[in-house]
């Protein structure tokens, strides 16, 4: 666990730096193989730099909006370094948004694009592991299994490895051209990586010490990957009884 | 095609050579798209089942009852004096929302934000909310530090960690860090670096919102 890199006299936090680097080698892959799903690299670039900032203004001015009472005693703030004021519902939305305004401006086809972004989010999700395991964030329950790692008081599952584990085996997966979940029928591979991902999920929050709980102590996180992995099935199904009729 | 050979033991010679001829024939990509699709299907359902099973249950999440520097854990105890020599320990700020702060007086980030610490501080003291400015004394200057809290007439306590025994207890990498720590002692949030006035605020607010839990922990 290292949350922050200390160089000389500077404080880098290091799971924001794996973040970053995971946005840099994801876009760096995208754009590699986005000519596989006839989409030009140079619209990928755009379009994910379009929604990075779309992501980062909207989550930061939903958070203003949602705490407007503490904002408007200091305007400043509005535009401070603190990353904790963020929305992240707002700016996933802001970045869907941004996401379709930009498809619809540029004519790209939605499925195919998807597709091409599909490494960049592998790479993404397997920063957010990485930078987990640097910040001792996601921890795993209590356990006395002979490979718990000694984190917070206690020997406890080491989900960010387990996280981590995952996302290396589902890169590998659907791997643009060769992975074994890599379909040439446009959306077939991203909601490939929808579904595998939300199985994950559902499978690693189990052993977490910090899941956010709802109702009867169901974890909140399982209950949404649920979803997801039960409309990217039904999105599954819908196109491959398409491919089926020829259509 | 694989082929096997197994050897008498006494002669080395041949005993059994069998050969299997397979033919690896690549499935067509719509039975693959048949068979994913029938797995996660699958899947899907006994998802529901592991979600029933791994319900969290009393001790499966047990934040709040061991202490770590960690939202979520309970805050470790320790003790320090102030610069009036009197001793302050954690423990006795039980049922008060606390602002634990390890900052220096050579640190800007750490300097910036005391004013707006003053402020909140002063605005709600009387509401039992309660600022604890650690100075990691280890590696300040004694002096400066009496100056910086003078020049700006700091009216929170301010502790003395003289041999930095606090801030290993908090594993404190990098100055300014804040944890914000709730009336049951209970962290609440850890924020590195410098804050603006708002996040204060915002935060100071949500740990004066929340009603003590009544077993004193979650």
């Amino acid at each position: 666990m290292l949350p922050i890199l200390q160089i000389g006299p500077v404080s880098l936090p290091l799971p924001g730096l794996i973040i970053l680097a995971g946005i840099w080698i994801g876009l760096s892959l995208a754009e590699k193989y986005a000519p596989i799903n006839h989409i030009k690299s140079t619209d990928i670039t755009n379009l994910v730099f379009t929604c990075l900032i779309s992501f980062l203004v909207g989550g930061r001015l939903g958070y203003v909006i949602r705490n407007w009472d503490a904002f408007s005693q200091d305007l400043a703030g509005i535009i401070s370094r603190n990353l904790e004021l963020f929305d992240l519902l707002t700016g996933i939305l802001c970045a869907l948004l941004a996401f379709i305004i930009v498809c619809q401006r540029k004519e790209l086809p939605v499925w195919q694009t998807l597709d091409s972004l599909t490494p960049f989010f592998a790479l993404i999700s397997l920063s957010i592991a990485f930078s987990h395991l640097a910040s001792g964030n996601a921890f795993g329950s209590p356990t006395t299994l002979p490979w718990a790692i000694d984190l917070w008081g206690m020997p406890r599952h080491p989900t960010q490895i387990y996280g981590i584990l995952l996302s290396i085996c589902i890169l590998i997966l659907i791997w643009p051209g060769k992975g074994f979940l890599w379909d040439p029928q446009p959306g077939v591979p991203f909601l490939r990586f929808l579904a595998i991902t939300s199985v994950g999920v559902i499978i690693i929050e189990a052993f977490r010490g910090d899941s956010l709980l709802i109702l009867l102590g169901l974890r909140r996180d399982q209950v949404i990957a649920w979803l997801i992995l039960a409309a990217s099935l039904a999105g599954l199904w819908t196109l491959s009884s398409k491919r089926e009729n020829g259509t | 095609m694989l082929s096997l050979t197994f050897l008498n033991p006494e002669n080395g010679k041949d005993a059994l050579c069998l050969t299997i001829e397979m033919e690896i024939k690549k499935l067509p990509q719509g039975k693959i798209s048949r068979l994913v699709n029938l797995s996660l299907t699958v899947i899907l359902f006994l998802g529901l089942l592991w979600i029933g099973f791994s319900r969290v249950t009393d001790n499966s999440t047990n934040s709040g009852k061991i202490p770590a520097p960690q939202p979520g854990f309970l805050a470790p105890e320790f003790s320090l004096e102030d610069m009036n020599g009197e001793t302050v320990s954690l423990t006795s700020l039980r049922g008060r929302p606390v602002l634990l702060n390890f900052w220096a007086s050579w640190c800007p980030p750490c300097r910036s934000e005391m004013p707006a610490m003053q402020e909140l501080f002063a605005e709600f003291e009387n509401q039992g909310f309660i600022i604890l400015a650690v100075n990691a004394t280890n590696q300040d200057d004694l002096a400066d530090m009496k100056r910086f809290v003078e020049g700006n007439q700091l009216q929170f306590p301010i502790l003395l960690d003289q041999t930095g025994s606090a801030g290993n207890l908090y594993n404190i990498q990098s100055l300014p860090t804040s944890f914000f720590i709730n009336q049951d002692g209970i962290v609440e949030d850890l924020v590195i670096g410098g804050m603006s006035e708002a996040l204060l605020r915002i935060r100071v607010k949500a740990l004066l919102d929340e009603p003590p839990a009544r077993d004193g922990g979650q």
